[in-house]
């Protein structure tokens, strides 16, 4: 994937787009605001991680509305040190797909953008979401693994179809917490970790191989194995 | 300089006003009364020579000069006051008739009031006098005698004169005393806001107890000194937490970095306590935004995104998010709740809030217990009626969260919404003594509160929120029921 990365901060930048790269990715950097919107409206990205406060008088909300200003559909994730709940609105109303705040850990930046990458490739509408022997039927809510029922609540019926629709990504906690529970705050405990547990018992525990995989210092994966 | 700085001065200058305005108060007093006295004499005695001055016309119109002499020395007999001044003369000034000896000097023109000193039967005197000129060349001098009422009027000017002295120099003494009132007054307010300047927060004006207009003023400041005093507090206790409570995962952080790098020997080694330090630094960062948020949420700006919003939904995902965590430690979670219950807020921050207490409750309780989320409407219709007064007041919906854990000893239960407090038997249990604050917060940007109780044994918290009087529940219900009567 090709990744534009807008960030003044040097060391910040450096590690984002050494980390992306690690992963696989084509990425550019531009220092400045200007730069940036010149960059990101000229040539074909797949996703762009933009800085909210950058140098060169065009900030990155600027960049954000002169992109979909001109119909540019390119995902976008906001990085930024303001986290206040009205920044973030501010952020999302502006065209951003997704907010992220200073500091951060990388993995979960890498599994955002990852995360809207997919999202950004116009889905047709699914009815079925199948993962090596694990089908979820989205119109008749129902899920089967090697042919038999699974009998999940509607909550854990959420979760895994939000694992499903992002297999073979990663999928960190809060993104559980934000697209499955719609929580925007920090639950202090390991409420996640008890969700995906319990449905493991349900969707892998009875069978020979494990499909939900936790990732280390990082979260959650659905893949074949 | 000391007389621009004195008129600065409020007390100065409203003494100054009250002066001046009784001062202009008496002396047109003064003056109406002088007109309605002394200038009525005056117009008087006008108006008794003109009246006498039309009859002798009328005489020498009807008989000429010996009608008019005649009649001349007829008033002068009738005259009992022996006041009345007359003199007629020839074309040469030569006396005809009258009391006057010679025509006066000063009595030049016509049509114009003369006074003056005259010698009457020996004795000097006021005269009062105006000149008619008749056909003929004759000419008569009409007038009154003034002497004892020139006596009364200086009389009563000096009177009067002495009064507006008099009065100006009470309106001094009275201006003097408004003044002194006036400082006393504000100086009980002053006192207390330069203390307060100085940095003593404690200090609140006093009330006289009159309920007047300064007793409002320092009521309306005691409060804002309330205010200032918690939002200070506040200040207070973040700088603490800063000094202590932040100091302390920081420490660790930087020992484990610092302590990787003195004395691991391998990679591995290295790896695992950067990471750890990592997992350290995530928690201060966790930290930092609770406080910020707590903060965001004190400040009131997230009241611009209230609305009306139906509890029971949040309060079933806060239960479906901890169902799991409760079940998973063994702890049965209830729920009762009606199943609509209207409010107006933030439905994230109270849901973030009613989290916080349920992630509470089922932290500190042992394996086995119960913990009961209830929520409820509080109002009593029945009150309505009594209190009429009342009637605009709204509802409460009560949130409780009851649990069987350790509780919070009856000493600590007011410091337990403070920020990082811990309480000694918590010390062992995660978290970072936020949790509560939060809930605090909250329930104050909806004007509602918290209170925490004993449940004998665990903890009973309480989140009371006010809900607006037209979506009142207990007010719809009554209203419905209403609606059922009417048609049987």
């Amino acid at each position: 994937m090709r990744i534009l990365v807008v960030e003044d901060d040097k060391d910040v930048a450096g590690f984002v787009v050494r980390g992306l790269k690690e992963a696989g990715h084509v990425v550019e950097h531009a220092d400045n605001g200007r730069d940036g919107l010149f960059m990101a409206a000229s040539e074909a990205f797949d996703a762009v991680i933009l800085d909210r406060m950058l140098p060169g008088g065009i900030d990155g909300l600027k960049i954000l509305e002169t992109l979909r200003g001109q119909q540019n559909t390119v995902p976008v994730l906001i990085l930024s040190a303001l986290a206040e709940v009205d920044d973030r609105v501010k952020g999302l109303k502006a065209g951003s797909d997704d907010y992220l705040t200073k500091p951060f850990a990388f993995a979960e930046l890498l599994a955002r953008v990852e995360a809207l990458t997919r999202r950004g490739k116009g889905d047709a509408p699914l009815t079925k979401l199948v993962v090596e022997d694990l089908e979820l039927d989205l119109l008749s809510r129902q899920v089967k693994r090697a042919g038999l029922k699974v009998d999940l609540q509607p909550r854990e019926f959420r979760l895994l179809e939000y694992l499903m629709r992002h297999a073979g990504q990663v999928v960190t906690r809060t993104m559980l917490l934000e697209g499955v529970w719609d929580y925007h705050f920090d639950p202090q405990t390991n409420v996640i970790d008890v969700h995906v547990s319990r449905l493991r018992q349900k969707v892998d525990k009875p069978y020979p191989t494990a499909l939900i995989h936790t990732v280390r210092n990082a979260g959650y994966m659905l893949r074949a194995e | 300089m000391i007389s621009s700085r004195l008129f600065r001065s409020a007390s100065f200058r409203f003494g100054v006003i009250y002066a001046v305005l009784l001062m202009a108060s008496a002396t047109a007093l003064a003056l109406f009364l002088w007109w309605a006295t002394a200038g009525l004499l005056e117009r008087q005695t006008e108006a008794a020579i003109h009246a006498d001055a039309q009859g002798l016309a009328e005489r020498w119109a009807e008989g000429g000069l010996p009608a008019l002499v005649m009649t001349i020395e007829d008033r002068m007999t009738q005259n009992v006051d022996d006041d009345a001044i007359y003199l007629l003369t020839d074309p040469l000034m030569n006396r005809i008739a009258g009391n006057l000896q010679r025509w006066p000097n000063e009595a030049s023109q016509v049509g114009v009031s003369y006074e003056f000193p005259v010698m009457r039967a020996g004795m000097r005197s006021l005269a009062h006098v105006q000149r008619y000129d008749l056909p003929g060349g004759f000419h008569l001098l009409i007038g009154r005698d003034v002497e004892i009422r020139a006596h009364l009027r200086k009389m009563l000017t000096d009177a009067l004169v002495w009064a507006v002295v008099v009065v100006c120099l009470l309106a001094s003494i009275g201006a003097l005393l408004i003044r002194g009132l006036f400082r006393r007054t504000l100086r009980n307010i002053s006192a207390t806001t330069t203390a307060i300047a100085a940095g003593d927060l404690a200090q609140r004006v006093q009330l006289s107890g009159r309920g007047d207009e300064f007793d409002q003023v320092a009521e309306v400041i005691n409060d804002m000194l309330e205010r200032i005093g918690r939002l200070m507090d506040g200040v207070r206790q973040v700088s603490n937490a800063i000094a202590h409570d932040l100091r302390t995962p920081i420490t660790r952080a930087r020992t484990r970095l610092e302590d990787a790098l003195l004395h691991a020997k391998t990679e591995d080694a290295l790896r695992a306590a950067i990471e750890r330090a990592t997992v350290d630094l995530d928690g201060i960062v966790g930290v930092f935004q609770a406080l910020l948020r707590i903060a965001e949420i004190e400040a009131g700006s997230r009241r611009s995104s209230f609305r009306r919003l139906d509890l029971v939904p949040v309060l079933a995902d806060v239960i479906d998010l901890y169902g799991a965590v409760a079940e998973d430690r063994d702890v049965t979670l209830t729920y009762v709740a009606p199943e609509h219950l209207p409010a107006f807020g933030d439905a994230a921050l109270l849901q973030q809030a009613v989290a916080n207490m349920v992630d509470n409750a089922v932290k500190f309780s042992p394996a086995g217990a119960t913990v009961r989320l209830t929520a409820r409407p509080d109002s009593q219709p029945g009150a309505h009626a009594v209190r009429p007064s009342e009637a605009h007041s709204g509802g409460k919906i009560e949130i409780e969260v009851a649990d069987q854990g350790i509780g919070i000893p009856a000493d600590d239960r007011a410091r337990a919404t403070d920020r990082f407090f811990r309480g000694e038997t918590a010390r062992n249990t995660p978290g970072s003594g936020l949790g509560l604050s939060l809930v605090l917060a909250v329930a104050h940007l909806h004007g509602g509160t918290l209170r925490l109780e004993d449940n004998a044994p665990g903890l009973r918290a309480i989140l009371t929120l006010p809900v607006p009087d037209d979506i009142d529940p207990a007010k719809r219900l009554a209203s419905e029921s209403n609606a059922v009567v009417t048609p049987a």
